[in-house]
């Protein structure tokens, strides 16, 4: 009974496996620059995922619109680059307002009905954001996209496509990922985050303490869209273009087969999904250009149906 | 003399043509324990989520401590002192007994909203100590909820309810389903629950009616047929007559 404060600070302290997690991201980038470019999009998707993992993993909340935040973020930074303001980190921050007033101002179209509803009503949000952008296409520069570049972070560091720059990009991109996993963290083992797990679990008796679903619910779907803005800026500002396609239905599809893979509600399974995924199409897309996500398909198939831990006991390989 | 804890004045609903609840009036006074029971069908769930706030009545009012609460969402009446627990276990699966019991003191605390500090704080172990103790978890205190006993979820509903510190608490048949021999368990805890909480039993089995209650309420067909002490109420023909029967009191 002593131990009451410990059980409940249990998950508060850092591992030994997460601390290791993180520097051997930060070596891989740097002792091998030339696969930069790939762990820079995985780290990128693992954020988007993990902006996922918020409403789904933690608070049960379904979405296949996650693609409208990322998309609505990549143009945010677009846009200011092109009017002048190419600081990456200003991007990056900047995509946090309108995605999080977006995520507030839809939120209240979840709150009613099932799953289904919420799915439909998340990809038709999606839809229609990314066909705002194509008809608004002074701003957004429509089918072509938007070509811009920006300046070196913090004046030095050179993000892009040559030299160093893509493990600099990498690099920003993995400090974002640890800053907004590190938020998320504090988050999650906060009375506010555990009160989403009782959301998730019983929304009747949630109610029955005193919490009132929707005001949490539409506080993290705000959240969880800021994080996918966020990963949806850095992805253009790394890739120095921001288009149409950010907004399409795939990459909604994609980051929750990236969470599923790496297991939702812990965090981390986005990231680690996202490298799992990008890591096969890497390695598949090499023999059979055509027909790579056969195999995501298969690996999802068997995760789903005999899940996770009895998939890693037959592979030996427990968490 | 102080307000009563909770009130129900006239409370009417209709469901189509319908009456579920028909002109029900009663007031507990803090501390008091008080049953409410009644055949199958008589409106018992019903009358629940209308002093719960989860239904609206259509006619009345409901007030608690001294205030109408007919128009405040069912999460606001448990900020202002109204519980309950449910008939059919509500817990968290995933949580343990501490930390679900944890979530109910800091949203009590108003700390709900906190979404950078830990959840646990050393200011609530205590508390969270006591209640576990009260109500015989300390066992189980780090195992998820899904792993506890049937016996051990009907206790946890019932703490995590007094965690809300109550100024009233809805009890929904606290020992349905409980196989007998943890049924002193709950017994127990319903025998040690605070003194000044006015506690409403809703409840089928008469002996513990009989046992808890100081008065108790008769609901038949949505209305109140009659209320007063265990003995007038197993000494009322009209009861016996709708209620009671030949075996469950004779």
């Amino acid at each position: 009974m002593t131990d009451v404060l410990a059980h409940l600070r249990r998950r508060e302290r850092w591992g030994v496996a997460e601390i290791a997690f993180w520097l051997a991201l930060v070596a891989g980038i740097v002792a091998f620059p030339a696969r930069a470019g790939l762990v820079n999009e995985a780290l990128i998707a693992g954020l988007f995922a993990l902006s996922l993992d918020l409403i789904l993993g933690l608070t049960g909340i379904v979405s296949l619109g996650q693609a409208a935040f990322f998309g609505v973020g990549a143009y945010t930074a677009a846009i200011l680059a092109n009017a002048g303001y190419h600081d990456p980190l200003l991007g990056v921050l900047a995509a946090i307002v309108p995605t999080a007033l977006i995520g507030f101002l839809t939120a209240p179209l979840l709150l009613r009905g099932s799953d289904l509803t919420r799915l439909m009503v998340t990809m038709g949000v999606a839809l229609m954001l990314g066909e705002l952008a194509n008809r608004e296409d002074g701003l957004t520069g429509g089918a072509d996209g938007l070509n811009f570049t920006v300046a070196p972070l913090f004046g030095r560091f050179a993000i892009g496509s040559f030299g160093e720059g893509p493990r600099n990009a990498a690099l920003f991109s993995l400090a974002v990922l640890f800053a907004l996993l590190f938020v998320a963290r504090r988050l999650a083992r906060s009375p506010f985050g555990i009160s989403l797990t009782a959301v998730r679990e019983n929304r009747l008796r949630a109610g029955a303490l005193g919490i009132s679903a929707a005001w949490r619910i539409v506080a993290i779907y705000t959240i969880s869209a800021a994080f996918a803005g966020v990963a949806g800026a850095l992805l253009a500002e790394t890739t120095q273009i921001a288009s149409l396609d950010l907004f399409e239905f795939h990459r909604s599809a994609n980051v929750m087969l990236m969470l599923i893979i790496g297991g939702a509600g812990y965090l981390y399974g986005g990231v680690i999904g996202a490298g799992v995924f990008i890591l096969v199409r890497d390695v598949v897309s090499a023999e059979t250009p055509e027909y790579w996500e056969f195999w995501i398909g298969l690996m999802l198939v068997a995760l789903v149906l005999f899940g996770r831990e009895r998939l890693a006991n037959l592979v030996r390989l427990r968490r | 003399m102080t307000a009563p804890a909770l009130e129900a004045r006239g409370l009417s609903r209709r469901f189509g043509g319908l009456v579920a609840t028909d002109n029900v009036s009663f007031s507990l006074q803090p501390g008091a324990r008080q049953a409410l029971i009644g055949p199958n069908g008589a409106g018992k769930t019903t009358l629940i989520n209308l002093l719960t706030g989860v239904l609206k009545p259509t006619q009345g009012a409901v007030w608690l401590a001294g205030r109408d609460v007919t128009h405040v969402s069912a999460s606001q009446r448990v900020r202002r002192g109204l519980a309950r627990t449910f008939q059919i276990n509500q817990l968290f699966p995933d949580l343990s007994p501490a930390e679900s019991l944890g979530l109910a003191i800091s949203e009590r605390e108003g700390r709900g909203w906190d979404f950078w500090r830990a959840a646990g704080k050393r200011e609530i172990v205590a508390e969270i100590e006591d209640l576990l103790t009260r109500f015989n978890l300390s066992e189980v205190y780090d195992q998820p909820t899904r792993a506890l006993p049937y016996g051990k979820q009907r206790l946890l509903e019932i703490a995590l309810a007094l965690a809300c510190r109550p100024r009233a608490l809805l009890l929904d048949e606290p020992a349905a389903g409980v196989p007998e021999e943890e049924r002193h368990d709950i017994l127990a805890a319903l025998a040690q629950l605070p003194a000044d909480v006015a506690i409403l039993l809703i409840e089928h089995d008469m002996d513990l009616v009989f046992s808890f209650a100081a008065r108790i309420s008769v609901l038949v067909a949505g209305r109140l047929l009659c209320e007063g002490t265990p003995e007038e109420i197993a000494a009322d023909p009209r009861v016996r007559a709708v209620y009671l029967g030949e075996d469950a009191h004779g």
